[in-house]
């Protein structure tokens, strides 16, 4: 009941529109102008804020404050972002460790949330409830002993150190919303492998991994999402110009002194670019994904 | 050894019960014990080993050491450190629980959690308000509402430091877009950002937008698992559409609420971005929560003071900790199986 396979998912809501085809005749017009409203409002107040950045970065520099929605669009902020700052360093930096912190994320949290899920051993109490408490310990009880530690290890400045910092972060969230969804791919497919002669592995690896792709997804955008819009370990870990990732970057653009807004704008909107594709990417699965893992695990 | 393996396998495959039965059964003298346990477990073990030994290693030992220095007078003075070719060894001293009397005791600890706690409560209770709003509405059959679902969802795709510089630029005091709209209507600037009780309402307000997404869509997903034979049983006996939202929605989304809602109180309580990027934690000390002042204690003042960062970092720990037993006792009374 708790488990309901994903797959029930889209037969629940085509039952639901036919239940609702009865239901909008009960609707009156003023309601649905009235939920359109509602929805449009929303929609403005979310996108607002995204589109004014936007459209500010495509003001020249100087203009960059006028309430004009377009004045002179130029490209001159981005040029000048490339030619005359490290952005691009910055960018390499995240794009860097968030790419690592995405690969080791799902391949870590997949095998932990098939184990958890399929085999009962030793320590699973242990361990699931570990997960769970993870979750809550603040960046502040961590922070200085974790940057000892890469201090000692030499791990400072490295992109490794963040890496492995972003895993304590992402993988346990990961783990159970993986496990929730191993959950949801019957056991009888895990025993079909080992009659076929697949080690517990194999059986991993060839069948049921293909089947959870939803869920590598979500994984692996929570996993991209959480290194690439991390502050907190960036701005201790990494100083000097040449090692900041882009947290660290674009504070340099914003200080008590007054905030340079045109170079801001402009690489506001590349930062959000390769977030918002992974999103697009990850997003048909969303819904799904947080229902049938994180929502029930 | 292949043999072994397979057996493994079979003995993985099958049922809890039957595993069950055959621990029950395996009491041999205790080296044996071991082994087999190895022999039966080592997969199992195998995949979890990368998760343990990393949070053994960048948790469980930062954390003991994390509670064992908020339990000394460490600051940036007398720890170890190397300046050049010197190296000057630890000096600092273990002090007990003083660290601990002085800030319960103290006005700034106490200050600064009365202020977490409305921030964590407020963020949290309007957020789920209004994502439990949207996650109906979009439940509906309406037009466009894949369109409106991608607008809705967008501020959680964009990275959240850059969300908040975004409204920081709108927030800006003198040139920023809300002031110039509001002196376009007539009104005075608001100090968004330099005035305490608007500063409260702007990182929440910022919290907020933030935080939406992801409740609408978890409370969605939601929705979508309740069976709709439960809504039309509901209409055949005459229930009112609220009569339908109190007795049906509320009570099929309770395993989901409860879950979001524990997770965005831990997520909001420890929320360092929006305070930090949007304010600093000021003016003043006006929008510091506890993590914040935490990390400017032992990254921001000078000397830092790393006792002290530990010991708000610990009680941060063991607040967080005593709400979900208590949350999760709350659910227990009610009858939740959770």
């Amino acid at each position: 009941m708790t488990t309901a396979p994903a797959t029930t998912v889209p037969a629940t809501s085509a039952r639901h529109s036919a239940r609702k085809v009865r239901l909008r005749g009960e609707r009156s017009p003023i309601a649905s102008v009235g939920l359109h409203l509602t929805l449009i409002v929303a929609s403005v107040i979310a996108v607002f804020p995204v589109l004014w950045v936007l459209l500010t970065s495509l003001k020249p520099a100087a203009y960059a404050t006028t309430t004009d929605f377009f004045k002179e669009t130029t490209f001159e902020n981005y040029t000048n972002l490339i030619q005359n700052t490290k952005f691009l360093t910055w960018f390499g930096n995240s794009l860097l460790i968030a790419g690592l912190t995405t690969l080791l994320g799902v391949i870590i949290s997949a095998s932990t949330g098939y184990a958890v899920s399929r085999f009962r051993f030793p320590g699973k109490r242990g361990l699931m409830w570990t997960l769970l408490i993870t979750q809550m310990f603040p960046v502040a009880v961590l922070i200085v002993p974790i940057y000892n530690i890469m201090a000692g290890m030499g791990l400072l400045n490295q992109p490794a150190g963040l890496v492995i910092t972003y895993l304590t972060i992402s993988v346990p969230f990961c783990a159970w919303m993986m496990k929730g969804f191993f959950d949801t791919i019957p056991r009888e497919i895990d025993e079909s492998g080992q009659v076929d002669g697949l080690t517990p592995f194999g059986t991993f690896w060839r069948l049921i991994l293909p089947l959870a792709k939803p869920g590598l997804a979500v994984t692996a955008f929570y996993s991209f999402i959480t290194a690439w819009g991390e502050v907190a370990y960036a701005s201790a870990f990494m100083v000097g110009e040449d090692n900041l990732t882009l947290a660290g970057g674009l504070q340099l653009f914003v200080n008590q002194y007054g905030a340079q807004w045109g170079p801001m704008t402009a690489a506001s909107v590349l930062i959000a670019i390769p977030a918002a594709l992974v999103f697009l990417f990850a997003q048909r699965h969303l819904v799904t994904g947080m229902s049938a893992g994180a929502v029930k695990g | 050894m292949a043999v072994h393996t397979s057996q493994s396998v079979a003995k993985a495959a099958g049922d809890d019960v039957a595993r069950g039965r055959s621990r029950g059964t395996g009491n041999p003298p205790p080296p044996s014990r071991l082994r087999r346990a190895l022999s039966t477990h080592w997969y199992a073990w195998t995949m979890v080993a990368p998760v343990v030994v990393v949070i053994g290693v960048i948790i469980g030992y930062p954390l003991v050491r994390g509670i064992y220095l908020s339990m000394t007078d460490a600051n940036e003075r007398n720890v170890e450190r190397s300046i050049g070719v010197n190296h000057s060894p630890a000096t600092y001293k273990f002090v007990g629980l003083d660290n601990y009397t002085e800030a319960l005791t103290g006005n700034q600890f106490l200050g600064t959690l009365g202020w977490t706690l409305v921030w964590t409560v407020s963020c949290v209770a309007i957020t789920f308000s209004l994502g439990m709003a949207l996650a109906n509405i979009l439940n509906r059959r309406i037009a466009g509402r894949s369109a409106y679902r991608m607008a809705l969802i967008l501020p959680w795709a964009i990275p959240g430091f850059v969300s908040v510089f975004a409204w920081r630029f709108l927030y800006n005091e003198d040139r920023g877009l809300l002031n110039k709209i509001l002196s376009g209507g007539g009104i005075d600037g608001i100090p968004w950002l330099n005035d305490p009780t608007w500063a409260k309402f702007a990182v929440i307000a910022v919290n907020v937008w933030l935080g939406v997404p992801f409740m609408m869509v978890a409370l969605l997903g939601g929705l979508q698992s309740i069976p709709s034979e439960q809504y039309e049983a509901a209409e055949m006996d005459g229930a009112t559409a609220w009569q339908r939202f109190r007795h049906i929605t509320l009570p099929g989304l309770r395993p989901v609420s409860t879950t979001v809602i524990l997770l965005s109180t831990i997520w909001t309580f420890n929320m360092f971005p929006v305070i930090y990027l949007l304010t600093r934690g000021g003016p003043g000390e006006a929008t510091q929560i506890l993590v914040t002042q935490a990390y400017k204690f032992s990254f921001e003042i000078s000397p830092r003071d790393f006792a002290q960062s530990s010991t708000w970092g610990v009680l941060i720990l063991v607040l967080l900790m005593i709400f979900a037993a208590v949350y999760r006792r709350v659910l227990r009374t009610q009858g939740d199986d959770w």
